[in-house]
């Protein structure tokens, strides 16, 4: 049952079938099916995956032999922890939309695009690559646009190009690395062979870093991010921040760094010191928002800032600091925006000003709640905790200041979440909040299951530790001999 | 040649039928004209290419892949006319020929391997053309683009003769093959009469294709012309004068591609930004797919910039792409068009409730034309890009890239309007011949896209 192909397929079938079906029940049920499969199907490559650097469940086929260009797919330990991500957050966030009235059409939106996140998380072929990488932005752009707020015409629109533009500027460098190589393939493999002059990986770091910063968003290419994050229907924000940001984190880790090993020996520290600022400034005006949804918005900035400072100190604490806290920055920010939507769906409204009292008309939820906000603070014992410890550590071995800066996160991040977590659950309530409906069916489910993952991790971080180990200790190593 | 031949005993019989007022048949009897010639041409694949009639054409692969694209689009064009001129017109018959004879000529332009018919196809192409322009004779905009695009087209067509008589004055021959060996023999002592021949041709065709600076008939025409003309256009002619194009200076022009390549590079640039920013501030559907034709024009002119033996496969790829998407997004306007009598992009608010699917197949065609994945206008951005790459005009990519970013907005602002501003509006009614081609025209958008492996390698 290891095949790849049938993992990426399904969710594609599964999104053709959903885009006839009218009817709103059973087009969740069916989505919830297909995701529940799709999850199924992941065990056999996480029970049969060897922790090793190798690169394991390898399939291709000649897509279009006459450009050298192969579907080639296969996960190792850098990619697993993401497959598993990705397979893993779509059926909560399905849950999670069972709510609302959709029907097939969003669903299959959210299905065709978990088949694209796999295709990035998997590819090992430049043009497949960025097929996936494409592929995932279209549905995205239609989720927030259809469902999404007020501004969402505008705002998506921005979002859109920005992202298109960087990617172009990717697909530029795809084809020019191509072009280099003697065999004329897309392969990753080729691509890490080529040993470019200094020069030239100084541009194609910059095409890269481009469409990666982007993505993620570093700072100062953050502008579309808030906006976008606060107009979209909470679905498609659990989508971008819970996933889709993965892609250009894994993009720094899997082709920026090892493809452009001279570029980033000439400008890693710059996108390092530009991810701190992006942590401070994000902290920053986090604390300043008084929209709840806008507060976590900034603040996932801010936590984006740390993991991509965590890769670009290029070692191993850095780096597997940054691959478990994807991980956990992905399930709790997917937990915050799904308690924010409870909350704000009830009482109609995101401003802060407007909530409190919450806790005693609501308990269970006030202590998932709590639960979910002490992982995204980093509290020990919780799986925040681990992926800042070892990102801080990776980054104090770059440079102390840095980790200085960097550990303002686990500061500011703590004043403004508990703040937050205050004016919405505690203090007195008001004419609305008294009469506050606790989380009962499938919010309870989800939140559940949010929290036992947060307390799961953050005690026996171990297993997840150890997919990636090898894999990223061997690429470390690859690249410091090129730049030594 | 067999197919030329009957494309226009075709024409001919057609315009006999109308004379006979056997309107019913027109349809039929074109549509099957039309499918013998490619099962003519698809015959004719296997064969050895030999220039025929003293060397005037050469039905290589190059000529009968594009004709076949050429055909097929027509037969395209010529389903979604069912119904498109019975209201109150009586020359539905004339219709039906001129788009045959111009397909002919278009032909022509293809195959071409004597100046002298190059000059000839183009001629029987746009003369057939220039009269369906204004074949709305009581229309204001039609007269006007059909007066328009006869004096551009005449003034460009003088152009192009002269530099085929430079030319000749400096070869001796209108014979491809006599020139090629002429400029590969002494690229050394080229006679300046040549290099002038050469820049009036580069000024020729591009007015033919509609790349800037001599880009300014075009959209007033495009605009103009009743829709479906305008379809024919943007795709049969526009597909025929890139291949024309291509093949001469594939052909003769290589050895001596830094005399032109300068001004090309120039032409290629201004003809994307001109298309790009222009199209951003139109109000009209219509006129941003006129501007962004221009655009198309600038890509696709990305082939020539970086001629190579990968260029054809490249220009028959975005070609298709290109014009299998302008078939959708047209066809889509014209029953628009007739529900609510605009061709703005406020007229298609409110779509995608009404009309799921043809929204659907309109949004594929967009996205096409932006060039995002899956959809054949990507395969083709993406061998243009590889193709000038691999000549290491980094620099032209970049802007090539910065004008993809840009044709964004305007090609989602008809998405926008379809799904994002709802309005309350009546069901569009979508006959079965304009389902059919919608369909086939975006199945095979996707199949281009997806698996793009069938066409690699066949020019």
């Amino acid at each position: 049952m290891d095949n790849l192909f049938i993992l990426l397929l399904l969710p594609v079938l599964g999104a053709i079938a959903l885009a006839f079906v009218k009817q709103a029940k059973a087009a969740r049920q069916l989505a919830l099916l297909v995701s529940l499969v799709s999850l199924g199907l992941t065990i056999p490559f996480l029970s049969g995956f060897v922790p090793d650097a190798s690169i394991q469940f390898e399939q291709q086929f000649a897509w279009i032999p006459a450009l050298g260009i192969h579907f080639h797919i296969g996960i190792d330990g850098i990619s697993l922890p993401l497959v598993l991500l990705t397979n893993g957050l779509v059926p909560l966030i399905i849950l999670s939309a069972f709510s609302y009235d959709y029907k097939g059409g969003f669903y299959a939106l959210v299905l065709f695009m978990q088949a694209g996140l796999l295709l990035v998380f998997t590819a090992l072929d430049a043009f497949a690559f960025y097929v996936g990488w494409e592929i995932a932005l279209i549905p995205i752009y239609f989720i927030c646009a259809l469902w999404g707020g007020e501004n969402r015409i505008r705002v998506n629109l921005k979002f859109f190009i920005y992202t298109f533009l960087g990617s172009l500027l990717m697909l530029i460098a795809i084809i020019y690395l191509h072009l280099q190589v003697p065999s004329g393939d897309y392969e990753l493999t080729s691509f890490y062979q080529l040993a470019l002059d200094s020069s030239t990986q100084r541009w194609i770091f910059w095409a890269f870093f481009l469409a990666f910063a982007i993505k993620m968003p570093i700072f100062p290419f953050h502008t579309w991010q808030p906006d976008t994050y606060t107009e979209a229907p909470t679905a498609g924000t659990m989508l971008l921040a819970g996933i889709m940001l993965k892609m250009g984190v894994y993009g720094l880790i899997r082709w920026l760094i090892p493809v452009a090993p001279l570029g980033f020996a000439a400008y890693g520290h710059l996108a390092l010191v530009l991810c701190i600022i992006g942590v401070v400034y994000g902290s920053i005006i986090a604390f300043k928002q008084q929209d709840v949804k806008r507060l976590v918005a900034y603040s996932s900035i801010a936590h984006v800032g740390l993991i991509g400072a965590g890769i670009f100190a290029w070692n191993v604490q850095g780096v597997q600091g940054a691959m478990i806290q994807m991980v956990n920055h992905g399930i709790s920010v997917v937990g915050l925006f799904f308690v924010l939507d409870i909350v704000t769906r009830r009482l109609g409204t995101r401003e802060m000003s407007d909530m409190g009292g919450i806790a005693k008309a609501a308990p269970a939820l006030a202590i998932l709640f709590l639960v979910i906000v002490m992982g995204a603070v980093g509290l020990p014992l919780t799986n925040g905790f681990v992926g800042e410890f070892l990102l801080l550590m990776g980054i104090y071995q770059y440079g102390i200041w840095y980790s200085v800066f960097g550990g303002l996160t686990l500061i500011l991040g703590a004043v403004y979440l508990l703040r937050m977590y205050q004016k919405v659950m505690l203090g007195d309530a008001n004419a609305k909040t008294s009469d506050f409906a606790d989380v009962r069916g499938t919010e309870w489910l989800v939140l559940a299951i949010i929290a036992v993952l947060v307390i799961g991790i953050g005690i026996y971080p171990k297993p997840l530790l150890h997919i990636s180990e090898a894999a990223v200790t061997e690429l470390i190593g690859k690249v410091s001999l090129i730049n030594n | 040649m067999s197919a030329i031949i009957t494309l226009s005993l075709l024409a001919i019989l057609v315009l006999y039928l109308g004379l006979f007022k056997a309107r019913n048949a027109l349809l039929p009897v074109s549509l099957l004209g039309l499918v013998s010639t490619l099962v003519l041409f698809v015959i004719q694949w296997e064969g050895q290419a030999v220039p025929l009639y003293s060397g005037m054409v050469l039905f290589d692969h190059y000529a009968i892949a594009f004709s076949v694209l050429c055909v097929l689009l027509t037969i395209l064009v010529l389903l979604l006319s069912k119904n498109y001129f019975d209201a109150g017109s009586t020359h539905i018959a004339e219709y039906y020929a001129l788009i045959l004879f111009s397909l002919t000529g278009a032909l022509l332009v293809t195959s071409f391997h004597n100046l002298a018919m190059l000059f000839i196809g183009i001629e029987i192409m746009s003369v057939a053309l220039y009269i369906l322009a204004g074949i709305r004779k009581k229309d204001f905009a039609s007269n006007e683009a059909a007066l328009k695009y006869f004096l551009m087209g005449a003034f460009s067509t003088g152009f192009l003769l002269f530099g085929v008589a430079l030319l000749y004055g400096a070869s001796g021959s209108f014979d491809l093959a006599e020139i090629k060996d002429y400029v590969v023999s002494n690229p050394q002592a080229v006679s300046p009469l040549f290099y002038g021949g050469i820049l009036l041709l580069l000024v020729g065709l591009a007015f033919k294709v509609g790349a800037a600076p001599f880009h300014f008939w075009a959209p007033d025409v495009y605009d103009g012309a009743p829709i479906l003309i305008t379809t024919f256009m943007i795709t049969v002619v526009k597909t025929a004068a890139f291949a024309g194009f291509l093949r001469l200076f594939y052909f003769c022009f290589v050895p001596l591609q830094d005399f032109w390549m300068p001004a090309l590079l120039v032409m290629t640039v201004v003809t994307l930004f001109i298309g790009n920013i222009t199209a951003l501030v139109q109000s009209s559907f219509k006129r941003m797919l006129a501007y962004s034709s221009i655009s198309h024009a600038g890509y696709m002119l990305f082939a020539i910039v970086a001629v190579g033996p990968s260029s054809s496969e490249a220009v028959l790829i975005y070609a298709a792409a290109y014009s299998l998407a302008s078939v959708v997004a047209f066809g889509t306007l014209i029953l628009v068009k007739r529900a609510t009598g605009s061709d703005h992009f406020e007229a298609f608010n409110g779509l995608a409730k009404k009309n799921p699917y043809l929204s659907l197949a309109l949004t594929v065609a967009m996205l096409s034309l932006a060039g995002i994945p899956l959809t054949a206008g990507f395969i083709g951005k993406f061998m243009m890009f590889s193709g000038v790459l691999a000549d290491y005009q980094i620099l032209l990519v970049v802007l090539a890239v910065l004008n993809a970013a840009i044709g964004i907005f305007y090609y989602f602002r008809v998405i926008v309007a379809m799904y994002f501003r709802p309005l309350d509006r009546d069901q569009l009614v979508v006959n079965g011949y304009y389902k059919t081609v919608l369909v086939v025209a975006i199945l095979a958008t996707l199949l281009l896209g997806i698996y793009p492996a069938w066409i690699t390698g066949l020019v």
